[in-house]
C-alpha cells in the first residue's frame, strides 16, 4: 500500500496497481457522476457546491475553483473547453504524476462533473512530456472510461457529451501557464497571451475555456460525494479541504504527503521523516521553486494553508516544499534557481527574456568568487525591473526567489563577494564540476 | 518520409481536435516523426508542415521551443539527467557526475561511438524520487543510485 498519511482522501488506497476502472468504481468511483447525471442536479447547483467547499487551485494561484467555473458564459452556443493542467514542471512538484499514475480516474471523473458544471463540451488533459508512460497510461484510462459510457455523445443514457482528450507536452516549463498552455494546444509555441481577454471568455480556439490543475479536478468527486461542508471542515475557513505536498531536499524521506490544510509545517516535516542525519533546518522554500523562501525559524511556526503561508511571507504554490539543511550554500542554491527560469524564459516579454540571463550571470559570478560589492544591489535593480513588467507570472517568478533569498540570507551573499568563498563550510550542493561547457554565456555589456 | 505506421499515429493524434484544428496534433506529430528519424531534420518537418497543411516555419518554431526534440542527430541512446535544485539537493550532482566519468563525455557530447549523447534537464516533475534519468525522452528512471546508473548503462550498451 502506498502510503500518502493518514489524511489521505485523494491518494487513500492505492497500492501502485489499483488505477483501472474496476478499482476506481470499488473506491466509490464515478458513483457522484451517476447521482448527478441520474437527479439531473442543475449545473449551477454543482459550482455552488464546489464555490463552498472553498476548494482553491492547487497549481500555483491558490484562486478560488467554483467562482473560476462561474465565469464560464452559460448561454453560449458553441464549443467550450475544459483543460487540466498536467504540465506539472515548477521544480520540486510531483504530485500530479502520482496523481495520474495511481488514480487517474478521480482526474477523469472530475473533468467530466467540470465539464457537467460548466457546460464544456470537450477537454483535454495536458501532460508533462518528460513522464511519457504516464501519458500513455491516461489514455488507457480514458478507453476504459469511454468503453464504460462515462465519456463519449450521450454519458450514462443523460443526453450530457463530454469528449476527453489526452495531450502530451514535450519540454516547456513556460506552458504550464495557462494562456501558454491554450497556445500550446493550438499547435504554436508556448508563449503566454496578453490577458484580458480571459480564457473564460476567449480560449481554446478563441472559445470559452477554464484551466484547473489536475489535483483541483481530483477532489471535485470527492467534493460532489461527501459534500462542500465536509470537504471544507477537512480544512480551514477559505483554505478547503486536503493537499498533497511534496516534500523535497534535505529530508529523511523525500515524497509526497497528503495533509489536510492547516496541518503545521513541523507536522509535516516530521511525516518526512525530519531533516537528514539529524541536521539542523535552514531554510524551506514552501510552495515551489517560484515561491520566496522562507528561514527555519518563521516556517517551524507556520501552518500550511494558503492564507497561513501567505501571512508568513510566502505562498503556498503548487505544494512543493523544498527543504534545506545547515549544510546548504544559498548562493549555490539561488543560482541553481536562477538558472532554471534563465533556460525556461520563453522571451517573449524583453524584461523578463534579459532580466532572467541577466540575474543568472550575475549569481552565477558571486557564487564562483567573481562577485562585485554593487551586485547585490545590481539583483535587486534588475529583479524590481522584471516582476510586475511581464505578460505572465514567470518574471515574478524568476524575481521573487532572488528577493527572498537576498532579504533572509544575505550575509551569505556580502561573505561570498568578500571572501570568495562560502560562508557555510563544507556545501553540501557544491558540485566538482560547473554548470556545462554549453552554458557558458555570452559576455553581455552592462549598464554601468 | 514516414512510415505508415507513424502516419497512422498522427492521424490517431489529428482526430483529437476539430476537424480544422490539425495544427493542434504537431507537438505529437513531430514526436512520431523523432520516435522513427532519431530526429528531427528539415526534410522532416516540412514533411509534417504539408501534411498537417501549415507553413514550414510554424513547424520548425514549435520543434524549436520545446526542448525535447532533437533538431541534431543524437547518440543511439539521449540520456537526460535533472540537475534542478530539488534534484540537486538529494544527490543529483553527485548523480550527473559519475554518469559523466562513466560516460567519459561532459554534457551536450556524444560518446565517440555514437552511442550515447548525455544531456542535462530541467524540472521533469519527479523531484522526490531524485535523481532522475530520462532516457530516449520516454522511459524515466528514478532514485538513480551510482549502482543503478551502472546497470542502466550496462544494459544500454548490449548492442543487440
Amino acid at each position: 500500500m502506498l502510503d500518502y498519511g493518514p489524511d489521505a482522501i485523494l491518494m487513500a488506497g492505492l497500492d501502485g496497481r489499483n488505477w483501472r476502472l474496476k478499482d476506481y468504481e470499488a473506491r466509490e468511483g464515478y458513483a457522484a457522476l451517476r447521482r448527478l447525471l441520474k437527479e439531473g442536479v442543475a449545473p449551477d447547483a454543482v459550482i455552488a457546491e464546489v464555490k463552498k467547499s472553498a476548494l482553491r487551485g492547487r497549481g500555483g494561484a491558490g484562486f478560488p475553483t467554483g467562482l473560476k467555473w462561474s465565469f464560464m458564459p452559460r448561454q453560449y452556443a458553441g464549443a467550450k473547453y475544459l483543460v487540466c493542467n498536467s504540465d506539472e514542471g515548477e521544480p520540486g512538484t510531483c504530485k500530479d504524476r502520482d496523481l495520474l499514475r495511481y488514480n487517474p480516474h478521480a482526474v477523469i471523473e472530475g473533468m467530466i462533473i467540470a465539464g457537467y458544471a460548466m457546460g464544456a463540451t470537450a477537454g483535454y488533459n495536458y501532460i508533462h512530456g518528460e513522464i511519457w508512460a504516464v501519458y500513455e497510461q491516461f489514455e488507457e484510462a480514458l478507453k476504459e472510461a469511454y468503453d464504460a459510457g462515462y465519456l463519449g455523445k450521450d454519458i450514462l443514457g443523460s443526453g450530457f457529451r463530454f469528449e476527453l482528450y489526452a495531450h502530451a507536452g514535450y519540454g516547456a516549463y513556460i506552458v504550464g501557464e495557462e494562456t501558454a498552455m491554450l497556445e500550446s494546444l493550438e499547435g504554436k509555441k508556448g508563449q503566454p497571451r496578453f490577458k484580458p481577454p480571459f480564457p473564460a471568455s476567449y480560449g481554446l480556439y478563441g472559445k470559452p475555456t477554464t484551466v484547473n490543475n489536475t489535483e483541483t479536478l481530483a477532489a471535485v468527486p470527492w467534493i460532489m460525494r461527501h459534500g462542500a461542508d465536509a470537504f471544507l471542515a477537512l480544512g480551514r475557513p477559505n483554505n478547503g479541504g486536503t493537499k498533497i505536498f511534496s516534500v523535497t531536499g534535505h529530508v529523511n524521506r523525500p515524497g509526497n504527503y497528503e495533509v489536510k490544510l492547516g496541518t503545521p509545517f513541523a507536522q509535516l516535516l516530521e511525516m518526512a521523516g525530519g531533516v537528514r542525519g539529524g541536521r539542523k533546518l535552514k531554510a524551506v522554500i514552501p510552495g515551489g521553486s517560484s515561491m520566496p523562501v522562507l528561514p527555519a525559524a518563521t516556517m517551524l511556526a507556520t501552518d500550511m494553508d494558503y492564507d497561513s503561508i501567505a501571512k508568513a511571507g510566502s505562498m503556498l504554490g503548487s505544494g512543493a516544499v523544498i527543504v534545506m539543511d545547515e549544510t546548504t550554500c544559498m548562493v549555490r542554491a539561488l543560482e541553481r534557481l536562477s538558472y532554471f527560469y534563465f533556460e525556461e524564459s520563453c522571451g517573449q516579454c524583453t524584461p523578463c527574456r534579459e532580466g532572467t540571463g541577466w540575474l543568472y550571470r550575475v549569481v552565477h559570478r558571486i557564487e564562483n568568487g567573481q562577485g562585485r560589492r554593487e551586485d547585490l544591489a545590481l539583483l535587486d535593480d534588475v529583479s524590481d525591473n522584471i516582476a510586475g513588467r511581464t505578460i505572465c507570472a514567470l518574471g515574478d517568478a524568476a524575481a521573487l526567489p532572488v528577493k527572498s533569498f537576498l532579504k533572509h540570507f544575505r550575509d551569505e551573499f556580502v561573505h561570498h563577494v568578500e571572501h570568495q568563498r562560502c560562508l557555510v563550510q563544507g556545501a553540501e550542493i557544491e558540485p566538482k564540476w560547473g554548470r556545462a561547457g554549453a552554458h557558458a554565456l555570452p559576455a553581455v555589456k552592462e549598464a554601468a | 518520409m514516414l512510415s505508415a505506421e507513424s502516419l497512422k499515429k498522427i492521424d490517431r493524434e489529428v482526430a483529437k481536435y476539430p476537424p480544422d484544428r490539425k495544427q493542434s496534433a504537431v507537438m505529437a506529430a513531430l514526436i512520431v516523426a523523432q520516435d522513427e528519424k532519431g530526429w528531427l531534420s528539415t526534410e522532416v518537418m516540412d514533411f509534417v508542415a504539408q501534411y498537417l497543411g501549415m507553413a514550414p516555419v510554424a513547424v520548425h518554431e514549435v520543434a524549436s521551443f520545446y526542448t525535447m526534440y532533437n533538431r541534431q542527430p543524437t547518440g543511439t541512446h539521449k540520456l537526460t539527467i535533472c540537475t534542478c535544485l530539488p534534484c540537486g539537493l538529494q544527490g543529483a550532482l553527485a548523480a550527473a557526475d559519475h554518469l559523466r566519468k562513466r560516460l567519459g563525455i561532459d554534457f551536450n557530447e556524444t560518446t565517440p561511438d555514437g552511442w550515447f549523447t548525455l544531456k542535462e534537464g530541467e524540472c521533469m516533475g519527479a523531484c522526490a524520487m531524485a535523481p532522475v534519468v530520462l532516457v530516449d525522452n520516454k522511459r524515466m528512471c528514478d532514485y538513480m543510485t551510482n549502482e543503478k546508473l551502472d546497470a542502466l548503462v550496462d544494459e544500454l550498451s548490449r548492442k543487440s
